[in-house]
C-alpha cells in the first residue's frame, strides 16, 4: 500500500487539477466567463427553482377529452356517410358512443355487406401516421344482426395520447418563451403529465393565464371588395411587413368558413411544382365545410388567422374536396416547417389540469444561498479543527484531502450541470462531515497497528490495507440508499441525493487515494522513527 | 502536540454484558414511537396529504392571532398558522379544497386579499393536489422499504445472513424511532423527511458495517474466544472510530441546524437525531443481538491463520 507507481501519482495529481479548474468558475461572478470559448470550464452549477426563485407546474394532460373528441368525430363521420343511403332505404335505430367505439345499429340485416363496404372504405388506414406507413386507426367488427362495432384500437389511443402530449409541450414552449430568453423547463412525465418550470418568474397565474389562451385558428375569405367599412369584414394584421416597418393589413370576412379545431395534421411538404409547401388535414366535418367554401370561392384569397393574426392567406386554386389539401406560397422551407408548426400547435389538444404548483419567491432563494453558505462554511471549520486536534499532522492532510473533495463535488456538480438544491447543499454538508470518516477509519487502526509495536511504515501499510475493505463496504451501503432517493424522489430530493453519491464518490477517492500520497511523500522525506499519530 | 483523545487508547467498556438495558431500552423506544404514530399521528406536509402552504413576510413582527382569526372567517376548512424563523414570517397551511383546481386557486385568492397590504413579500406559494400527494406517499414508502432491501441483500452478500439480519434489524429501529420523533415533536413530515430517513439509513449501516466488519476479522483471528468477550473487544476497538465519525458529522449537522435556514431544520433535526441512534444501535442493538443467532465461524484468516491472541504481523 505505500508503494505507489507514478502513472498512479500522475493520475491523481491530474484528477485535483481538473477539480480545481471545474470548480473555479463558481467563485467568480456570473459574466467573468462570458468570453471563455465553450470548450473551457466555465459552466457554473446550475441552481434549481428553490434556490433562484421561481414558478414549478406539474400539468396533467387530459387525454380523455381527445380521445372522445375523436369518437365524436367517428360518429359524425358515420352519420354523414349514412345520410346518402336513407334514399335508398338504408336505415339505422342506433348510433353511439360506448367507451372506445362508435356503435351503429342497422334496421335491417340485409345491408350489412354494403354497409361495411361503406365504413371500411371511410375509415381506411391513413397515409399520415408518423412512420409513414399507414395504420390502421378503426377496427370494424359486426354481427349477424346488423350491429356494428367501430373500436378505436390501443395503438391509435397510444398514438392519439402521445401526439398531445408532444404537441401540448409543443405549444407550452411557444407561447412560455416567446423571446427565447427564459430558460424554463418542460419536461414530459410519465405518460400524460408535463412538468414546466420557469426561473425568475414570480406569478403563477400570469403563466397559467398564458397557458390557458385559447390560440383559436380560423379560416376566414378575405374581402376584396371595394366597398370597405362594411360590418361583415375587419381589418387583420399579417406576418408581412410593408417599408414603413408595419404590418400590413387585410380585410378578411368576418364570418368564419373553418375553425381550427377541425383541423387534424399539418406537415411541411412540396408541392407539384417542387416548391416548399404546407398539407393538412381536417376531420370529417371540417373537410366538408373546406370544400363548400374551396369550392365556391375558387380564385379568392383564404386567410388563415391565429389569434387575430392572418398567418397566411393563400389562392384558392381549385375546389379542395376530401378534407386535405395544401397551401403554397412564396414559402422557403423552414418557413414551411414553422408554418406546419403553427398550424398544428394552433389550440392546446386537450385542457390542461395543474396538479402541483410551487412558487419560491427571490428573496427566500437568496436567504436559503446564504444560509447554505454560512452553514457549509462553519460546518467546514468546525470539522477542519477537530481534525487537526485529533490527528495532528495527519488530520491536517486529511483536511486538504477534504477541500479537494469539496472542489471535486462542485466540479462534477458543474461539469455535468446537476441542478443544485437546498436539500442538495444540506447534502454537501453533510458529506463534509462523513467525508473524514474514510481517513478516521484508516487512522484510527493505524494508531493500533502502532499499538502493537508495528514500524510506521508497516502501520501505516497495515492501516491503509485493513481499513480498505470497510471503507468500501460502509460507502457502498450508504450509496445504495442515495441511489434509491434518486429514483423515486423529485425536484430537490433528486438533488440532495445526487449531492451525497458524488460526494461519497469523491471522497473516496480523495481520502484514500489522495491522503495516502501525501503521507507517503510525507514518510519518504522524513523517515520518522515515531509516527504523530 | 498533545492530541486530543475522545477514547482512550485500550478501552474495556463491558458492553454486551448489558444488553439487557439497551434492549429494554429500545423496546420501550419502539412501543412509544409505534404508539405516538398511532395516536397522535404525523403531521403530513401538504407533499403527502395536499393542499396549500404559502410563506409570507409580514410587515413587522406577525400578529398571529389576528391573522388566524381573519382567515378563520374564510371558510377554508383547516387552517394553520405559524412563525416560521423570524417573527415577521409567517407559514400558513390550508388544507386541501373541495372542487378541483379551481377552488385551491381561489382560496389562494382569497388569502392573499385577507391577508392585503400586511404582507410586504410572499416567500413560497406551494399547491400539491391529492393525486400528487397520494402518488408521493406511495413513491416515499417504496424508497424506505427497497432501500431496506437492498441493503439488507447488500450485507448478506458480503457478510453470512446473520448480521443482515442484525443489520437490518438496529436499521428497522432507527427509522422506527426517527418516525416516534417526528410524531412526538409534530415536526412536518414531508418529503425531506424521507430523504432525511433515508440517509439515516446510509449512515446507521454505515456504523454498523463498520464494526461488524470487526468482529468478522476478529472471529477469523480468536478462534476460541467466546461470542461475548470477542464482541465486546470488536465493539472497544472501534470505539474510536464511531465516536470520531459521530463527531464530525455532527458537527457539520449542527451547523447546517443553526445556520442553514428554516426551510431545512427539520431535516437537519431528523439527520441528527439518526446520527445519535445509529450510532447507539450499532453498539447496543446490532453486536450484542449476534449472540442470539450465532453467526458461523468458518473460513481461513485472510492473512494466513494467526493463532488465538497473539497480534497478527
Amino acid at each position: 500500500m505505500i508503494q505507489i507507481p507514478n502513472w498512479n501519482k500522475v493520475l491523481i495529481a491530474v484528477v485535483c487539477a481538473l477539480g480545481l479548474i471545474y470548480a473555479a468558475p463558481n467563485f467568480f461572478k456570473e459574466d467573468f466567463f462570458e468570453g471563455v470559448p465553450s470548450w473551457l470550464p466555465g459552466k457554473q452549477i446550475n441552481l434549481g427553482l428553490d434556490l433562484r426563485g421561481g414558478v414549478h407546474l406539474l400539468m396533467n394532460v387530459e387525454i380523455e377529452k381527445v380521445v372522445s373528441k375523436r369518437l365524436d368525430s367517428m360518429r359524425d363521420a358515420t352519420r354523414q356517410s349514412m345520410r346518402p343511403l336513407r334514399r335508398k332505404g338504408v336505415y339505422y335505430s342506433s348510433l353511439k358512443i360506448d367507451r372506445n367505439s362508435v356503435v351503429l345499429k342497422l334496421k335491417n340485416a340485409a345491408h350489412i355487406g354494403q354497409i361495411r363496404e361503406l365504413l371500411e372504405a371511410e375509415f381506411e388506414a391513413t397515409g399520415l401516421s408518423p412512420l409513414g406507413t399507414p395504420e390502421q386507426e378503426v377496427e370494424i367488427t359486426n354481427d349477424d344482426v346488423g350491429t356494428f362495432r367501430l373500436t378505436l384500437t390501443e395503438e391509435a389511443i397510444r398514438r392519439i395520447s402521445t401526439y398531445a402530449v408532444n404537441q401540448s409541450i409543443e405549444i407550452i414552449r411557444r407561447r412560455i418563451d416567446e423571446d427565447g430568453t427564459k430558460e424554463p423547463v418542460i419536461q414530459q412525465q410519465g405518460t400524460k403529465r408535463i412538468l414546466l418550470q420557469v426561473p425568475g418568474a414570480e406569478d403563477p397565474e400570469e403563466i397559467k393565464s398564458i397557458l390557458g389562451k385559447t390560440a383559436q385558428m380560423t379560416f376566414h375569405l378575405v374581402d376584396q371588395s371595394t366597398d370597405a367599412g362594411r360590418g361583415s369584414s375587419m381589418l387583420l394584421p399579417s406576418d408581412e411587413i410593408d417599408s414603413n416597418g408595419k404590418p400590413i393589413e387585410f380585410r378578411v370576412e368576418r364570418q368564419v368558413r373553418v375553425s381550427g379545431e377541425h383541423l387534424v395534421d399539418a406537415q411541411p411538404s412540396f408541392d407539384q411544382n417542387n416548391r416548399p409547401a404546407v398539407s393538412f388535414r381536417f376531420d370529417a366535418v371540417g373537410g366538408k365545410k373546406f370544400g363548400d367554401t374551396t369550392s365556391k370561392n375558387v380564385g379568392r384569397l383564404l386567410a388563415i388567422v391565429l389569434d387575430k393574426k392572418i398567418i397566411s392567406a393563400p389562392r384558392i386554386q381549385t375546389a379542395i374536396v376530401g378534407g386535405s389539401g395544401i397551401i403554397t406560397g412564396t414559402f422557403s422551407v423552414k418557413e414551411t416547417n414553422d408554418l406546419a408548426l403553427l398550424l398544428r400547435a394552433g389550440a392546446l389538444p386537450a385542457p390542461l389540469t395543474f396538479l402541483e404548483e410551487r412558487t419560491v419567491g427571490p428573496g427566500l432563494g437568496r436567504d436559503s444561498i446564504e444560509a447554505g453558505k454560512i452553514a457549509s462554511m462553519i460546518g467546514m471549520a468546525l470539522v477542519l479543527v477537530f481534525m487537526i486536534a485529533s490527528y495532528g499532522l495527519f488530520g491536517i492532510l486529511a483536511n486538504v484531502a477534504l477541500l479537494f473533495n469539496i472542489a471535486l463535488i462542485v466540479a462534477l456538480l458543474s461539469a455535468i450541470q446537476a441542478t443544485l438544491t437546498l436539500p442538495g447543499i444540506a447534502g454537501i454538508v453533510l458529506t463534509i462531515g462523513m467525508a473524514v470518516d474514510a481517513n478516521v477509519l484508516i487512522f484510527e487502526r493505524i494508531r493500533e497497528e502502532v499499538r502493537n509495536g508495528r514500524t510506521p511504515i508497516s502501520a501505516i501499510d497495515a492501516g491503509y490495507r485493513r481499513a480498505l475493505t470497510t471503507i468500501i463496504d460502509a460507502n457502498v451501503t450508504t450509496l445504495i440508499a442515495a441511489v434509491l432517493l434518486y429514483a423515486f424522489g423529485t425536484g430537490p430530493i433528486k438533488g440532495f441525493a445526487v449531492t451525497l453519491s458524488i460526494g461519497l464518490v469523491t471522497s473516496m477517492f480523495t481520502a484514500v487515494m489522495v491522503t495516502r500520497l501525501f503521507i507517503v511523500l510525507w514518510l519518504r522525506r522524513t523517515r520518522p522513527q515515531v509516527l504523530p499519530i | 502536540m498533545k492530541l486530543l483523545k475522545l477514547v482512550p487508547d485500550k478501552t474495556n467498556i463491558q458492553f454486551i454484558n448489558k444488553r439487557l438495558i439497551a434492549f429494554a431500552f429500545s423496546a420501550v423506544l419502539i412501543l412509544v414511537s409505534t404508539g405516538l404514530y398511532f395516536g397522535q399521528g404525523l403531521n403530513l406536509g401538504i407533499d403527502f396529504l395536499g393542499g396549500i402552504l404559502i410563506e409570507a413576510k409580514t410587515k413587522g413582527p406577525a400578529n398571529l392571532a389576528e391573522l388566524r382569526s381573519d382567515l378563520g372567517k374564510l371558510d377554508l376548512g383547516e387552517v394553520s398558522l405559524q412563525e416560521f424563523g423570524a417573527p415577521d414570517d409567517v407559514l400558513i397551511r390550508i388544507q386541501k379544497q373541495e372542487g378541483g383546481d379551481n377552488a385551491q386557486q381561489a382560496a389562494v385568492e382569497k388569502v392573499k386579499s385577507t391577508l392585503g397590504d400586511r404582507v410586504v413579500e410572499y416567500r413560497r406559494t406551494e399547491f400539491v393536489g391529492p393525486t400528487v400527494g397520494a402518488e408521493l406517499r406511495e413513491a416515499a414508502t417504496w424508497a424506505v422499504l427497497s432501500a431496506i432491501a437492498a441493503i439488507l441483500m447488500y450485507i448478506w452478500f458480503r457478510f453470512e445472513w446473520q448480521f443482515g439480519v442484525g443489520a437490518v434489524i438496529a436499521l428497522i429501529h432507527d427509522v422506527v424511532s426517527t418516525i416516534g420523533l417526528f410524531a412526538l415533536l409534530q415536526l412536518e413530515f414531508n418529503l425531506a423527511t424521507v430523504a432525511a430517513i433515508l440517509t439515516i439509513a446510509g449512515y446507521s449501516i454505515n456504523d454498523t458495517v463498520v464494526v461488524y466488519d470487526r468482529v468478522r476479522e476478529n472471529m477469523r483471528r480468536y478462534k476460541k474466544m467466546a461470542y461475548e468477550e470477542l464482541f465486546n473487544i470488536s465493539v472497544n476497538q472501534t470505539l474510536s472510530r464511531t465516536v470520531v465519525t459521530s463527531v464530525t458529522t455532527l458537527l457539520a449537522l449542527l451547523s447546517l441546524f443553526f445556520f442553514g435556514g428554516e426551510v431545512i431544520r427539520g431535516f437537519s433535526i431528523a439527520l441528527i437525531w439518526g446520527v445519535l441512534i445509529g450510532t447507539y444501535s450499532s453498539i447496543a442493538l446490532a453486536v450484542p443481538f449476534l449472540l442470539y443467532i450465532r453467526p458461523q465461524r468458518g473460513g481461513e484468516d485472510e492473512t494466513g491463520g494467526v493463532p488465538d491472541g497473539a497480534p497478527s504481523s
